[in-house]
């Protein structure tokens, strides 16, 4: 004290740990995040115990006996209404709907964002006037004409004519985020390229695509979770020996005869959103990464 | 000029009435241009001009409405970019982020189908010349802004070619770097004598790089000339306000018996570059061809002082003249207090007089 320059604050301002402001935003945090796990917990507790534990009640507490049990049987046994095969087969049926349709979607609609931000071309306007009206139409208008478009094709009632569904479907809002994405890409590259002699699918190939990666990543996301967890083309378009696992689930959780084996829905629950999640982790790290790949300044 | 037939041995670049037009916004009204091998020429303009709408065309990045390009003799007009012969430098480098500079480089060259050794070959010319051997192999992202724009130089240079065009290369950095790098492409040039077309809004790089310059306005070219005519003798006021850092005095008047009168006073119009007529006038004078005495006679141009700014070298004094803004560029460093009164003379033989009607040069 004895400089009295000294006096009043200096330096760093000091932060209180315990303050009214913090506790709120932690609070409210812990909150929510407790609200969306408790759920989860209580499913996973419940797949872990016999189902004389489950009758006992206490959907809380831990099982006394932990068992797997459960988990096999949704995956290799469980019963729907046709068979008892469990889940697996609607998990491989989802690979080859889910693979395919993401991969068909979001190769068309990159190509199709990347000719309208960057080739504008005659009628380019109108082109995406029409697919941003179909990005606007409830699913549930189109699934009849849909229907008979696919009988008239042939391919009613197979995996290609889902993975078409599935594709044309995502198509509006797909094509909307790559153009928007591509039109944040410098102009002046795609004019050098233009300079340096590529052609259309040289600059989306060597150019656009390697620049891309966090909206790839972004389209992977959206398109997986979404046909994943889609239930109603997977019922309306497909016969039983192609459902998808979200119906196949539905089948054994909602089959009647017997007990209710509690443990057994809540593993196949489990299982089925297994692989949304899976990628929600997996691309979420690259997502950051890619949005770091991104960042370089022209 | 505009008459002559492109000679296909001189002529390296040749306009001929192009015209654009996007729906009904006529951004290019029939500008004609004929460039001779190995000339700088300079688009300038303020936004909005259409000078690097000029420059996208003749690259071939945009389509024509109308008119002919030629480019050493040959009608490129519907030829792709890359069968024009040109090399083409962007304000924002416009470096493929994910390749090295060398893969920068050579990127054109590959898709050329050039054989790898004459890729190779080039790439060490280019990067001789513009020194920039020593980051070969780095990504654009770990260069500085002038390192940047030297990279997008050379990938230019490597494609061999005689037009180079340059799309505002020097906006992006700062002043110091922008002084060096101008430098340095008035050096390539003279190394390589090419044919540069180069756009600018700024007219120190216009004035020092040119041997032309394209003064544009609104889509239309004002005055095609050396920098020296576009500075001493412009064709019309447009011209006469741009060009110049502040910008050329203008005082209106009329012009009678060999003397300029406005508001009671008259300066001689002796020595002065034009035919002047006699009736109304416009009379342009740069702030440097300015004298100024602080005694005088009393039937002088007197106008006072009203601010002054001090630039080392020179400094510039604003002053008021019957109402009006009067700049005045001087080496006097002298500080004259607000209100001083100053005794004008200008140097006829650098001044403009200029019709009030069609604004055209007398």
């Amino acid at each position: 004290m004895a400089d009295i320059a000294f006096d009043g604050p200096r330096g760093s301002k000091p932060r209180h740990r315990l303050s009214g402001r913090n506790i709120m935003i932690y609070g409210t945090l812990i909150v929510v995040a407790l609200y969306y796990l408790i759920p989860l917990y209580v499913m996973v507790m419940t797949s872990l115990k016999g189902l004389p534990e489950i009758r006992v009640g206490n959907i809380f507490s831990p099982p006394v006996e932990a068992t797997f049990e459960p988990w096999v049987k949704a995956w290799s046994q469980a019963c729907t209404g046709l068979n008892c095969e469990g889940l697996q087969r609607g998990f491989w049926n989802s690979v080859r709907i889910t693979v395919p349709s993401v991969f068909l979607s979001i190769l068309i609609a990159s190509i199709n964002g990347y000719a309208l931000a960057n080739w504008r071309f005659r009628g380019a306007e109108f082109f995406f006037a029409i697919l941003m009206i179909g990005a606007f139409i409830p699913y549930q208008v189109m699934i009849y004409p849909m229907v008979i478009l696919l009988r008239e094709l042939g391919l009613y009632g197979s995996l290609t004519g889902l993975v078409l569904v599935h594709t044309v479907f995502g198509m509006p809002i797909l094509t909307l985020l790559f153009r928007n994405y591509f039109a944040t890409l410098p102009e002046e590259l795609f004019k050098a390229a233009r300079v340096d002699g590529t052609g259309f699918w040289g600059i989306y190939f060597r150019i656009m695509l390697p620049l891309s990666l966090p909206i790839f990543v972004v389209a992977v996301i959206l398109q997986v979770t979404g046909i994943w967890n889609d239930f109603l083309f997977g019922v309306v378009y497909t016969k039983p020996e192609y459902y998808p696992m979200t119906v196949q689930l539905n089948n054994i959780v909602n089959t009647t005869t017997g007990v209710r084996e509690y443990n057994v829905n809540m593993a196949a629950t489990i299982l089925t959103g297994l692989v949304p999640l899976l990628i929600y982790f997996v691309s979420g790290r690259l997502f950051v990464r890619g949005i770091a790949a991104g960042a370089v300044k022209g | 000029m505009l008459d002559q037939t492109p000679n296909t041995s001189e002529t390296s670049l040749s306009i001929k009435g192009l015209q654009l037009s996007f729906g009904a916004v006529q951004v290019l009204k029939d500008v004609n241009m004929e460039i001779r091998q190995g000339e700088f020429i300079v688009l300038l303009g303020g936004s909005g001009s259409g000078k690097s709408t000029i420059l996208n065309c003749i690259a071939g990045l945009l389509d024509v409405s109308d008119g002919q390009i030629f480019i050493n003799g040959r009608n490129v007009t519907w030829d792709e970019p890359k069968d024009r012969g040109i090399g083409m430098v962007f304000q924002s480098y416009a470096l493929y982020p994910q390749m090295s500079v060398r893969g920068n480089l050579a990127f054109g060259l590959k898709n050329a189908r050039l054989p790898r050794n004459e890729i190779a070959k080039r790439i060490d010319r280019a990067a001789g010349i513009l020194q920039i051997e020593d980051y070969l192999d780095r990504k654009p992202a770990a260069l500085s802004g002038g390192q940047r724009q030297r990279v997008a130089i050379g990938r230019a240079l490597v494609r061999d070619v005689d037009l180079f065009l340059f799309d505002e290369p020097l906006s992006n950095l700062d002043a110091k770097l922008r002084a060096e790098l101008r430098v340095e492409i008035k050096r390539l040039h003279e190394t390589l004598d090419n044919t540069m077309v180069y756009v600018t809004h700024d007219q120190i790089e216009a004035m020092t790089l040119a041997d032309r310059i394209a003064l544009l306005r609104e889509g239309v070219i004002q005055q095609f000339a050396s920098p020296d005519e576009i500075y001493r003798k412009p064709v019309n006021l447009y011209v006469a306000g741009f060009i110049g850092s502040p910008s050329m005095n203008f005082i209106s008047g009329e012009i009678s018996g060999g003397q300029f009168r406005f508001n009671g006073r008259a300066t001689s119009l002796d020595g002065y570059d034009g035919t002047p007529r006699d009736g109304a006038a416009i009379l342009g004078v740069r702030p440097e061809h300015t004298d100024f005495r602080i005694d005088g006679p009393e039937s002088g141009i007197a106008a006072t002082v009203e601010l002054q700014e001090h630039m080392g070298a020179e400094s510039v004094i604003y002053l008021r003249l019957d109402g009006q803004r009067f700049a005045l560029r001087t080496p006097d460093d002298t500080h004259y207090p607000d209100g001083t009164s100053l005794n004008l003379s200008f140097d006829i033989a650098r001044a403009s007089l200029f019709d009030p009607q069609s604004e055209l040069r007398l």
